[in-house]
This record gives C-alpha cells, sequence and structure tokens, in this order.
C-alpha cells in the first residue's frame, strides 16, 4: 500500500516531466509564448518536488526566483523581440530523428546506471529541511562564496545595462 | 513502491534529457534558452535529492547558488540575444551561421 507521499511523488513527478515536455516540444503551438508558460507550471511542479524533499526554502526561492523573476525577464523579451514567425519554419525530420536518439542513448546510458547503483539503505536520519540550519550554514561555512555571489550579480547587472545600450562602443 | 533517491534521480535524468533535446532540436535562441534552463532544474533536483537523502544540507547550499547564478546567466544571455537581434534582425541559429557581425 503506498503511502500519501509516494502518490504525491508520482504526480508530481509526471506533472514535471509533462510540462517539461510541452515547453521543449509543444505538438500543438509554435508560439514562445505558450513554451515559456509551459516552463512556469514545470518549474511550479518542481517546487512541489522540493516540499516532497523537505527542501521548504528552496522550494519558496524557486518559485519566487524563477516563475517570478527569470519568467517575466523571458517573456519580456520575447515581447520585445515579436517572436511568433517560427509557425512558417519547420524542424526537420532528420535533426528531430538523430536528435531524439543521441538523447534517448544519453537517457539510456543514465538510468541503467542508476538502476545498477546500489540502493541506499533505508536509514531514518534523513535531512528535515529546516531553514534555521541552511541560513547558518550559509553565513557561516559559505560566507565567502556568498559575497562572491552578489559581486557577481552586480557584474551581470552592469554587463546588462552595458549590453543593452543603443550603440556598442 | 516507495519513492527513494533512485525514483527522484531518474526524473532528474529525464528531465535534463527533455532539456537537452529542446536545445539540440529547437531553432529558436529563446526557446533553445529555456531548455537550458530545464537542465540546470534538473541538476538542481538531484542536488536536492542526494541532500536528503544523505542527510547532508551542503547540497542544498549548492542549489542555493546554482538558482542566483542561473538568474545572473539568464539576464546576461538574454541581454546578448537581444543585442544581436537588434544587429541582425533574426534570432534563429540558422540565420546566425557566419561568425561576422
Amino acid at each position: 500500500m503506498p503511502e500519501f507521499t509516494d502518490l504525491l511523488f508520482y504526480g508530481l513527478a509526471a506533472l514535471t516531466l509533462g510540462f517539461g515536455f510541452l515547453t521543449v516540444a509543444n505538438p500543438f503551438s509554435r508560439n514562445p509564448v505558450t513554451n515559456a508558460m509551459f516552463l512556469v507550471l514545470t518549474i511550479i511542479s518542481m517546487a512541489g518536488l522540493f516540499v516532497l524533499l523537505h527542501a521548504f526554502f528552496l522550494a519558496a526561492i524557486q518559485v519566487l526566483v524563477y516563475a517570478g523573476a527569470v519568467m517575466v525577464l523571458f517573456l519580456f523579451v520575447i515581447m520585445l523581440l515579436d517572436l511568433p514567425e517560427e509557425n512558417r519554419r519547420q524542424i526537420k525530420t532528420l535533426t528531430l530523428g538523430l536528435g531524439t536518439i543521441a538523447v534517448a542513448a544519453i537517457a539510456g546510458i543514465f538510468i541503467k546506471a542508476i538502476s545498477h547503483a546500489a540502493p541506499l539503505a533505508a536509514s531514518d536520519r534523513w535531512l528535515d529541511g529546516e531553514t534555521k540550519p541552511l541560513g547558518k550554514i550559509l553565513f557561516e561555512t559559505y560566507l565567502l562564496p556568498f559575497e562572491i555571489l552578489s559581486l557577481l550579480l552586480l557584474v551581470a547587472m552592469v554587463g546588462v545595462i552595458l549590453l543593452s545600450k543603443k550603440d556598442l562602443k | 513502491m516507495h519513492a527513494g533517491l533512485n525514483h527522484y534521480l531518474t526524473v532528474s535524468v529525464l528531465l535534463f534529457c527533455l532539456g537537452f533535446l529542446g536545445v539540440i532540436t529547437r531553432r529558436n535562441l529563446v526557446v533553445i534558452y529555456m531548455g537550458l534552463e530545464l537542465m540546470l532544474n534538473a541538476a538542481n533536483l538531484a542536488l536536492v535529492a542526494f541532500s536528503r537523502f544523505n542527510a547532508n544540507l551542503n547540497g542544498q547550499v549548492m542549489v542555493f547558488f546554482t538558482i542566483t547564478v542561473a538568474a545572473a546567466e539568464v539576464a546576461v544571455g538574454l541581454a546578448l540575444i537581444v543585442a544581436l537581434y537588434r544587429k541582425r534582425g533574426t534570432a534563429h541559429v540558422e540565420d546566425l551561421a557566419t561568425l561576422k557581425l
């Protein structure tokens, strides 16, 4: 008899993979806005998987940063570029076939490796993802990478402003 | 069946391969970027699963850093795409086959 969390896992995993498939290869629409919307749904169902893994803080960050900020950026660019013209372009069948074969081979290798790995011993000391220890480790052990990360964000911001100037000099 | 580490890793691998398929087959730069985001998210899922089942918090910190770097990467990448679109008037990889602007 499967537990309720297991049923939840299977449901969320199916949703994540289904929405992910519709993100990259939607058979009904070639509009990039549709792809972006399905990417939002993928990310939200993945936040559900994070909750199942007791990573509550990361689930919140996933929704706030990815489904919020990053996807708004994507939609802005799609609207800015005005890209509905992919309708008239067909993906070549050869590209699709060869790509699918290559990707299926990679997936096969990975899944074979996973299924042959020794199963983890069932233990009761699984991580219970409270936010307090995460904040502690973030601001004690990982303080320097955290500060470097803020520098990276500053550099990215300046770079984006520079890149989006009209005349690149 | 009880959902363990292997199940989460399988979902992660499949999601990674979906993103990879998008990067290979799609011809629109913005949609290729979405495939990249899927691949990054799949890696995040694997890290969080390892973190949970090994009772080690470092994986979650790694995912925190990955999400931040991915946000910066998306901003820079999309700015590059917009600059390229201004210069060449297209965002299809087939029209962007030359090295010269």
